[in-house]
């Protein structure tokens, strides 16, 4: 009896995983069979009436990648969506390194990256395979912001972030960055290694992508609204992060123009857009697996995208590119 | 005796004033707890509480704080839920009704019955990473829905099981003498003597279990629950999105008219929390009663 018991309650578990187990391959089966399907058909459609009235047009297109692009790609996906219902967009937000890790393993269409590629990363897309176009969407700028209360910096050199910011940094209080200064402890903040604003503004100012100082005096943030309100609630705090944080937080920071050797300049949409905001503006990418790009929807929305991201960007937070600079890129799209 | 009644009085005043002092302590150290609730809930509520409107689950996530809702994400926690409840429920109280009423008490199972205890203290996001690799890469299930299913079962099974246990083990010894000598089998026994007496504290577990699934974000971030999703999952296959996820997005943008759409998402969040929690006390008293 007590045998029987036993045997009886093994089979039910096993049988209860494997009717999962099949229910799920069948499914699975089933509708990469489907979107197979409708790919092909899409395609030979697309390209026998290209610019013809809007085609129906169906499918998945998997993004996923950079916070900061996010907010972008999220607004493209949800005006695409007006006009292609059927087509499912899902934006993630693993991050840009992390994005790219599931763009290399071929399993997005489109990876957002507020870094260009490593070249580590093009390597290994390159190993498995992947093809793919770079497409720049908008620019932000990495903003400098210090306490409202705080009447003494006027501007900011890279040389005195670089001493703020590098390893090892001597800077204790602000009197170490600059003479005149008060000789007040500063508290610094960057946001976490995670974020590719980390990335971009480490190797600009310190020389080299991931190098920052550690010590106790540097916060670390996975958060940028944390930065926001650490900055806002000290008076010798610094911080940096990207433009549309410190526009919308404007009436409780104060922005520091920095000063690059030949010209001192604060971050705002103009100069930013004229590039003059230099070096610290930085592009915003996608990138697009070549081989999806074969599908009809994905071919669609990447054009949908460039045309159209330019009147979006700025809505976001962002900086639109100059129109030139999309049409170059649409017609290497073709 | 006057002395005597003195003493004996300054000992009594003594020990009132310890049991007034510990009395005054135990107090605060629950109201600590009270008003940070308070203070998280009243501020959310003030936050949260002129976005909460139809919009919020009818709309799906936009750029726009003020048409963007949540629809996508409450159906996607509805149904992860849906999908976890049977799996989880038929693994747990399988294990649990073994361990209990099958297996020989040896070493072995005493082995197994430490790492489930340890198991259900292992931080959410190990599993997480299990699911990871096991369900999205290993079984090609890719971020989808039951994947995600699957994984957050994984995060309550041992929750459940010890729950169930403990369920079983306080069914008495005499109801399942009552029925031996009836001449039940042992799954006689164990399906219509001690399951029905211990159902009430198992399903109370399991509801539990699953509410605690339901606000979990880190196992989901790591599988790729996404957070753009316009669209309503229509297979289990499908990618997905929950609640805590997207209010994490809400929460972490720079416009604050998103951070008071958090605070309503929270809040239903936190209502359906309270729900799944209240019918699993009900279920406890409705039991309790008739047995």
């Amino acid at each position: 009896m007590k045998k029987w018991g036993k045997q009886i309650m093994l089979l039910t578990l096993v049988a209860a995983l494997t009717v999962v187990l099949a229910a799920c391959g069948g499914k699975k089966e089933d509708t990469s069979a489907n979107s197979g399907n409708t790919a092909t058909e899409n395609t030979t459609n697309g390209s026998t009436s290209e610019t013809a009235s809007p085609e129906k047009l169906s499918g998945t297109i998997d993004i996923d990648g950079s916070s900061t692009v996010y907010p972008i790609t999220e607004a493209m996906a949800e005006e695409f969506g007006k006009e292609h219902g059927e087509v499912r967009v899902s934006v993630g937000t693993s991050g840009t390194g992390g994005g790219f890790k599931r763009f290399i393993n071929g399993e997005t269409a489109i990876s957002n990256a507020s870094r260009p590629i490593k070249e580590k990363e093009a390597a290994s897309a390159k190993e498995k395979g992947i093809e793919y176009l770079e497409l720049m969407v908008a620019y932000d700028g990495l903003s400098i912001v210090v306490n409202k209360d705080n009447d003494w910096v006027d501007k900011i050199t890279i040389d005195e972030l670089k001493k703020i910011y590098e390893p090892n940094s001597k800077v204790k209080t602000w009197a170490d960055v600059r003479a005149g200064w008060p000789n007040e402890e500063i508290k610094i903040y960057s946001p976490d290694a995670n974020h590719g604003t980390f990335d971009y503004f480490t190797e600009e100012i310190n020389g080299k992508a991931q190098e920052s100082r550690n010590d106790k005096q540097v916060t670390f943030s996975a958060d940028t609204n944390a930065i926001v309100q650490g900055v806002a609630g000290d008076k010798n705090s610094i911080g940096y992060f990207g433009y549309s944080y410190f526009e919308e937080n404007q009436d409780k920071l104060k922005l520091i123009p920095v000063d690059n050797g030949t010209a001192t300049v604060a971050p705002s949409q103009d100069t930013i857009k004229d590039g003059s905001y230099s070096p610290l503006s930085r592009p915003l990418l996608i990138y697009v697996n070549k081989k999806h790009m074969e599908k009809a929807e994905v071919k669609s929305f990447v054009e949908y995208y460039l045309q159209n991201v330019g009147s979006i960007a700025k809505e976001v937070g962002y900086v639109a590119l100059p129109q030139e600079k999309y049409d170059e890129q649409l017609s290497k799209l073709k | 005796m006057s002395i005597l009644q003195d003493a004996n009085r300054k000992q009594i005043s003594n020990r009132r004033k310890v049991d007034m002092t510990l009395h005054i302590l135990f107090l605060i150290a629950t109201s600590i707890g009270i008003i940070a609730l308070m203070a998280l809930l009243i501020q959310i509520m003030m936050d949260g509480l002129s976005r909460l409107n139809l919009e919020l689950f009818t709309n799906y996530p936009s750029r726009m704080a003020a048409k963007a809702g949540m629809k996508s994400a409450i159906v996607g926690s509805i149904y992860m839920v849906l999908i976890m409840a049977p799996i989880s429920f038929i693994l747990g109280v399988g294990a649990a009704i073994y361990l209990e009423e099958y297996a020989k008490k040896s070493a072995f199972t005493r082995l197994i019955q430490l790492n489930i205890s340890t198991l259900a203290g292992v931080p959410s996001i190990v599993y997480g990473i299990l699911g990871l690799t096991i369900f999205v890469r290993g079984l090609a299930l890719e971020r989808s829905l039951l994947s995600g299913a699957l994984t957050m079962t994984l995060l309550v099974l041992p929750i459940i099981i010890v729950s169930a246990q403990e369920a079983i083990r306080a069914v008495p010894k005499a109801r399942r003498d009552a029925s031996f000598a009836l001449g039940a089998t042992k799954w006689q026994t164990v399906s219509r003597s001690v399951l029905p007496s211990a159902i009430s504290s198992i399903l109370t577990g399991v509801i539990l279990a699953l509410s605690r699934a339901i606000g979990e974000t880190a196992p989901l971030v790591m599988i790729g629950a996404l957070t753009f999703v316009a669209f309503l999952p229509e297979s289990i296959m499908d990618q997905f999105t929950v609640m805590p996820i997207q209010i994490f997005n809400w929460v972490s943008r720079p416009q604050l008219a998103f951070h008071e759409l958090a605070a309503a998402g929270i809040i239903v969040l936190l209502a359906l929390l309270i729900i799944m929690n209240i019918s699993a006390v009900m279920l406890r008293n409705k039991y309790q009663k008739n047995v």
